[in-house]
């Protein structure tokens, strides 16, 4: 609860301050981070033994929301680093590696990128063209990445490969690149309609570091155990922080609109109350599939429960159904600002809200994440109610 | 003469697979839409079908197919990624079902 009182108080009113202009020039919020790292936030995930605060899903996710609200690419950063960390630490306490390397993170406080997609493979996530190539007891490890958002502002990358020169594209394994082992070259622009401030052109990765580095186990068990849950439920909440800032804008427009008439509700009231219904629906959605994720880790079958279809359709269905709500909700809060929340630079705009939130249901396509739904109805039967 | 040779060969080809028909059958049902790069005749019983290239999707198809060539319908539970992690685990759950 600590973390989440200082995004509240502290962190949320340094994120404001500077959101339009982190838009605006598509730079890195790195007030917001200093803020955050001093709060100790970027080792939120990090376990308790490990140095750090040992945090469950509903609370990550509350963190992003309340970020996202006043700052939506502080939120998707925020976010995608607390994504990578779980991977880390779901996956890697085995490893001495990974252990030290996790308390050295919650010590230093350091920022973690995500190198998923890759030039080729066309947004699917679960298939590489690169490989880690092992050469004694070092690897090597080039990708080209087509978007690696606040690539040049984080200490380490978590990036997705085949296991070896010679395995199938889908048998993936993870491997973490410190500062030091790798180079980046820049390929692409990030000028974009909205999330300019994640910062994620293309790059060029060149790398090289100890095998030691290589996440234990398959990219395939940790992507349906972690990366996709941690990913959708997180999304989820920052999407409707975005959406819930911008609701927050209209909701103040309105009042001041009332306190010049006391006694008429103004028209624009009745859209208010509309809205609020749709934007609470969104927050509990991913509320609610967060506390089953955080109920399902007391049981021993839990990583089991994770790799069934059961959960892979209810994390699809969340990242579809709120990705598309919240463009609704903010489209909404913009009829009622009306003409002031079309204005850029008026107290009550919404356009960043607007342009941000589009990119929820390209990141990850909503197309193929429909179409793999749709494959896995042909065989889940719903029997057990368990979507 | 030309059907005993061939009929020979068949059983000979079986005797190869541990397993007997239902692994056999299971063979030819990765063989068709396991999209493995393998060839799902030459995997051991106990091989990793997904370190083979079996993608989600492809297991998806092949859950489908299963259902179709063993005509059952596996329960929402037994979807998971390790039920269908290699022949001989398929072949298990194939069983638990017939035996059912
Ligand atoms: C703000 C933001 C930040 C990002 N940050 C990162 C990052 O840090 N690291 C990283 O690795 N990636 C990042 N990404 C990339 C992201 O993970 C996806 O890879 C990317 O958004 C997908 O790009 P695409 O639209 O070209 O791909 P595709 O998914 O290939 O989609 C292309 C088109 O094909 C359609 N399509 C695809 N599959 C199907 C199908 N089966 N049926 C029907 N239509 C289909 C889609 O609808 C779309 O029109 C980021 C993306 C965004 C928007």
């Amino acid at each position: 609860m600590e973390i989440l009182e200082a995004i509240r108080t502290v962190v949320a009113g340094i994120a404001a301050q500077h959101a339009a202009d982190v838009d605006e020039a598509a730079r890195f919020p790195h007030e917001t981070f200093a803020a955050l790292k001093a709060a100790r936030a970027l080792s939120a995930a990090v376990p308790r033994d490990l140095g750090g605060q040992g945090c469950g899903m509903r609370e990550l996710a509350a963190q992003c929301s309340a970020l996202a609200q006043v700052c939506s690419a502080s939120g998707m950063i925020l976010a995608m680093h607390h994504i990578q960390v779980a991977c880390m630490a779901r996956h890697g306490l085995e490893s001495a590696f990974f252990r030290d390397y996790l308390q050295r993170l919650a010590q230093d406080q350091l920022l973690i990128a995500s190198v998923t997609s890759e030039v080729g493979t066309f947004g699917d996530t679960r298939s590489s063209i690169c490989a880690v190539e092992r050469k004694g007891a070092r690897f090597e490890l080039n990708k080209d990445a087509t978007t690696i958002s606040y690539g040049a502002s984080a200490d380490a990358l978590l990036v997705t490969c085949r296991r070896a020169a010679d395995s199938a594209a889908s048998d993936q394994v993870l491997v973490l690149l410190q500062k030091g082992d790798y180079t980046l070259e820049q390929t692409t622009n990030w000028n974009t309609l909205g999330m300019r401030g994640t910062c994620s052109p293309g790059f060029n990765v060149r790398s090289s570091g100890p095998v030691e580095q290589i996440l234990p186990g398959s990219y395939a068990d940790s992507s349906a155990q972690t990366m996709v849950p941690y990913s959708h439920i997180l999304w989820a909440s920052l999407w409707q922080g975005i959406a819930g800032g911008a609701v927050a804008r209209a909701a103040s427009q309105v009042r001041s609109e009332a306190r010049k008439k006391p006694g008429t509700v103004p028209p624009s009231a009745a859209n208010l109350a509309k809205v609020m219904a749709q934007l609470q629906a969104v927050r509990h959605n991913w509320q609610a599939v967060a506390e089953e994720f955080d109920a399902l880790q007391v049981s021993e079958n839990a990583m089991q429960e994770l790799l069934g279809l059961g959960w892979a359709l209810k994390l699809n269905n969340l990242k579809m159904s709120v990705s598309d709500s919240v463009v609704q909700i903010v489209h909404q809060a913009l009829q009622i600002t009306g003409i002031l929340g079309y204005k850029n630079d008026s107290p009550v705009s919404v356009g960043r809200h607007y342009r941000d939130v589009l990119s929820a249901s390209l990141m990850v396509s909503n197309e193929r994440i429909a179409a793999k739904s749709a494959a896995m109805l042909m065989v889940f039967k719903a029997d057990q109610a368990a979507v | 003469m030309q059907t005993a040779t061939s009929d020979s060969a068949i059983r000979k080809i079986q005797g190869a697979f541990t397993g007997g028909h239902d692994a056999f059958r299971i063979r030819q049902v990765l063989q068709n839409h396991g999209r493995l790069s393998t060839s799902a005749f030459e995997l051991a019983e106990d091989a990793d079908l997904y370190e083979a290239g079996m993608s989600s999707l492809a297991s998806v198809n092949v859950m489908l197919a299963l259902e179709g060539e063993f005509n059952i319908e596996f329960p929402d539970q037994m979807l998971n990624r390790s039920v269908f992690s290699s022949i001989a685990a398929i072949g298990a759950a194939v069983k638990q079902l017939n035996g059912a």
